[in-house]
């Protein structure tokens, strides 16, 4: 299933809408970095409001988006990590180290905000 | 004794599918959703490592009593190339894959009980259990 990806401004949403195979996850990180550089967007927000098991793939997945996606000059939001979820997460061992994360979109958003503030 | 789901594992979307179904089975028995969470999230480590070092295999979970508690039981397994250092591969952040290390003792972690049972040349197999914690 192909995970949307919304232009809002200067920034690119993409938000997750079931769950997703590694093949689509793999899809969601190609296509996240090419649109990076087509639309020239300073920040990325992946929700996952709607993910309800992130396994060791997943957090991979999600951690290259972040560092591919900074390579290129943009920043990138977790948005919407489910309190099980992140339970789960914690107990497998997996992080988010270095990653912006938010509660939920608005937050997101909020916090690109700033950070394009810092830049200017 | 419930009927016991056999999934063929075969592909990314056989993991998916095979979480989707094991927590189907816990929220069926009553688990909570954060258990539920921790049994879909230990069924994907243990089947991607079936799609990823043996191509195929299968899952099979369960629900058993034991001393009055309910458990989802499950059992995957593969004819696959086998583990030749099992407490190796039970290290954090040990891969022969590539991947972050972290599936083999991830899902030791999430789930009360493991196994791992393992023959080079022949296969592998875990069985792992998550028991409902007693409420009160």
């Amino acid at each position: 299933m192909e995970v949307p990806i919304l232009k809002q401004g200067h920034y690119l949403i993409a938000s997750i809408q079931s769950a997703l195979t590694d093949a689509d996850l793999s899809q969601l990180r190609e296509a996240l970095i090419t649109r990076v550089g087509k639309y020239r967007a300073r920040g990325v927000i992946v929700d996952v409001t709607a993910l309800d098991v992130m396994d060791s793939f997943a957090v991979r997945t999600l951690r290259d988006i972040a560092h591919m996606a900074r390579l290129r000059g943009s920043e990138t939001v977790i948005v919407g990590i489910q309190p099980e979820v992140a339970f789960a997460m914690v107990q497998l061992g997996l992080s988010l180290k270095g990653i912006a994360t938010a509660l939920d979109l608005e937050e997101g958003l909020a916090f690109l905000d700033a950070k394009a503030r810092e830049r200017a | 004794m419930g009927d016991e789901l056999r999934l063929a594992i075969a592909s990314d979307m056989d993991i998916v599918h095979a979480r989707e179904k094991g927590r189907e089975l816990a929220a069926a028995h009553g688990f909570s959703l954060g258990d539920q969470t921790v049994i879909a999230t230990a069924i994907s480590e243990v089947a991607r490592n079936i799609v990823l070092y043996a191509r195929r295999g299968e899952v099979r979970i369960r629900v058993a009593t034991d001393t009055g508690r309910d458990g989802v039981v499950v059992v995957a397994e593969d004819q696959g190339p086998g583990i030749r250092d099992i407490a190796q591969a039970l290290q954090d952040g040990f891969s022969t894959s590539g991947g972050l290390g972290l599936g083999l003792p991830g899902a030791r972690r999430l789930m009360d009980d493991f196994d791992l049972q393992s023959e080079p040349g022949r296969g592998t197999t875990v069985t792992m259990a998550k028991w409902k914690r007693s409420r009160g």
